[in-house]
């Protein structure tokens, strides 16, 4: 990718806690204005992903970059330039909303005032609680403020690990609008979910599992390059049905997804009579996707 | 809203701790000051004396006179004093034979026997040998809050310098905040300095409070040079300011860094810095041990400039060694605090 539309790179990294292996070799490249979502579950690794590339953790190898920066050589200038909101709610409880978003301001050299307008949609919601203390706040308040603190400063990549877990329906989705409108001002932003239907909200996304990058690509091509049919199953004991299928040497795969089954088939296998459920035919989703990788 | 200000809120928003940083060295103080002390006053005591001798009248008066004891009842024979002593009626009794004076103590006390014993000596010996003298320079009451006021310095500015801001900075890894701090363009330098700086306000407060009482209240002088001691207490401020910063690169939780500062560095103070059992008499290897603590020489200093009333250039050793701390553990400190997080 050309360093001038480059705005992430990340080459072979890897990283080890003690004996468990957190990173292994991961490559990958964000462009300028995109916004790339991290998806995999707890204890893939996304976390430490994020600490090397906000240069707060080393990796044992490989390199990385944010703006063209080394993130080991040239830390101090990435530290001014991107905004980091990590996973645990990281704000000052026992200072108000106002006092919290003033002071993250001053540390990075700027006022409320200079960048207001960034922030404004955000903030407006939480305005009126503007005196009350950040840790009274509600999960989605507190994700709003935290944003709009890792805003302050207009940063040129911002960096969301998990900023929606524990946040309810409602509030995820207007978060996910409101990084919408962020990217229209060219802020590129990585942002990490174990929420599989969010990912579809990104432009492209990692799909990542125990510290291994399965794939990364656009939502749509992703589904689109489901293997095979996939079809649902609705019954009225979806467990014994899932007994069942197990049993069927034509499936190739099963698993509960929400109300109903999800199937795949060895379509060569499949005799005329011998199953008496209805299989109907579904587009698969990012989650299908990622557990049909984990299947390989 | 900047750094130093930031930190100034957390101690205001936390009222009960900042109560309790700022009315504990007045209560340590009163406390030491007039409650726990090691002297002894109206210890109850009996006399015996078969001779009948008036002369030893004035022996009787002059030691009631002392305050150390109050007579409380004269006996008619020797085996009574088994008696008062169990119940608790006198723990010292005098008896004035014809050619010796012989002191009986209750020594379940030990420590208060042996006090009671030197004391008595002192004043019967004013009488029967002429020409010795004891005479106790720098503190001729032989007050023991003397002894305490610059151990409690030592104690509070150990407890709120290097307790509190390794809590401080421990509790900002433990919250995660730090993490987002490290983030960002400030330097590491300008979050210990911030972190520091209200800790060092609320010492130079508390340095006030005592000297005031000890003056004031307990009747303890300055008889040296006033500013030589401010400025002693404010080197030993940053003595103890660095030692929490050390402590909280090694801790990373709260209660850890607590610990830490509470079993590794306070209870050495009170024990080793000459504050409660005098250095000298300790066992060799303890006396060892008690180099390492700034408190001891912080201790020793304080005592040197309020007691004995010396000038500064005799306490330059000590002044040394505090400086020599400083400038080690700010130096170790800072090349161990950490501008990234740990694995």
């Amino acid at each position: 990718m050309d360093t001038a539309i480059r705005a992430l790179s990340v080459n072979n990294i890897s990283m080890n806690y003690a004996n468990v292996s957190a990173l292994k070799n991961v490559s990958f490249e964000v462009k300028r204005g995109e916004l790339f979502g991290l998806i995999g579950p707890d204890g893939a690794g996304k976390t430490s992903l994020f600490r090397i590339l906000t240069t707060l953790l080393l990796a044992d190898s490989g390199t990385a970059m944010v703006d063209d920066l080394d993130v080991v050589t040239d830390y101090r200038a990435i530290r001014c330039r991107i905004g980091y909101m990590p996973g645990r709610f990281s704000l000052y409880q026992d200072l108000t909303v106002e006092e919290n978003l003033a002071f993250f301001a001053t540390v990075f050299n700027t006022s409320i005032k200079e960048n207001y307008y960034l922030i404004e949609d955000i903030y407006k919601q939480i305005e009126p609680f503007k005196k009350r203390k950040a840790g009274q706040l509600s999960g989605g308040m507190k994700q709003k403020l935290a944003l709009s603190c890792a805003l302050i400063h207009k940063p040129s990549v911002l960096f969301l690990d998990e900023p929606t877990t524990g946040v309810d329906p409602v509030s995820r989705r207007e978060f996910w609008g409101m990084l919408k409108k962020l990217k229209r001002q060219g802020i590129t932003i990585l942002v990490s979910t174990p929420y599989m239907d969010e990912a579809t909200l990104c432009d492209r996304i990692a799909l990542i599992q125990q510290g291994e990058i399965l794939t990364i690509d656009t939502p749509d091509r992703i589904t689109a390059n489901f293997p095979r049919k996939l079809y649902a199953v609705e019954s009225d004991n979806n467990y014994r049905t899932l007994m069942q299928l197990r049993e069927n040497p034509a499936v190739l795969s099963v698993y509960s997804f929400g109300e109903s089954l999800h199937v795949t088939l060895n379509e060569q296998l499949i005799t005329e009579n011998g199953h008496d459920f209805q299989l109907k035919e579904i587009e698969p989703s990012i989650e299908d996707c990622f557990i049909e990788l984990l299947r390989k | 809203m900047n750094l130093i200000s930031k930190e100034f809120v957390h101690i205001f928003r936390d009222s009960r701790t900042m109560m309790i940083l700022l009315v504990m060295p007045a209560i340590q103080i009163i406390l030491f000051g007039f409650a726990i002390t090691t002297e002894v006053k109206n210890v109850p005591m009996v006399v015996f004396n078969p001779s009948g001798d008036d002369s030893v009248q004035p022996v009787i008066e002059q030691l009631q006179a002392s305050g150390y004891f109050t007579l409380v009842g004269e006996l008619d024979n020797r085996d009574e004093i088994q008696r008062v002593f169990q119940e608790g009626e006198a723990h010292m009794a005098v008896i004035f034979d014809r050619d010796a004076i012989q002191l009986i103590i209750d020594a379940s006390d030990p420590n208060q026997a042996m006090v009671f014993g030197s004391y008595v000596s002192n004043i019967i010996n004013r009488f029967q040998v002429s020409g010795f003298e004891i005479r106790a320079l720098y503190n001729p009451q032989m007050k023991s809050s003397y002894n305490f006021v610059p151990g409690v310095m030592g104690l509070i500015i150990t407890l709120i310098c290097a307790m509190m801001t390794s809590i401080s900075i421990v509790r900002e890894k433990e919250k995660g905040t730090m993490e987002v701090l490290l983030a960002s363009p400030i330097r590491p330098v300008h979050i210990i300095a911030a972190k520091m700086t209200p800790y060092f306000v609320l010492s130079i407060i508390n340095l006030a409070t005592i000297l005031s009482l000890s003056i004031f209240v307990l009747g303890v002088p300055v008889t040296g040079n006033f500013a030589a001691l401010v400025s002693v207490s404010l080197l030993f401020t940053l003595t103890t300011l660095s030692l929490g910063l050390l402590i909280s690169s090694i801790a990373s939780t709260q209660p850890a860094a607590l610990l830490i500062s509470g079993m590794g560095l306070m209870m050495p103070t009170m024990l080793l810095s000459g504050m409660i059992f005098p250095i000298e008499s300790m066992p060799c290897i303890l006396q060892c041990v008690s180099v390492f603590f700034p408190a001891r020489w912080y201790v020793e200093t304080v005592r040197k400039l309020m007691i004995q009333g010396v000038e500064i250039e005799f306490a330059a050793k000590e002044i040394v060694i505090l400086t020599g701390m400083t400038v080690f553990l700010l130096a170790v400190s800072l090349k161990k605090f950490s501008i990234r997080i740990k694995k």
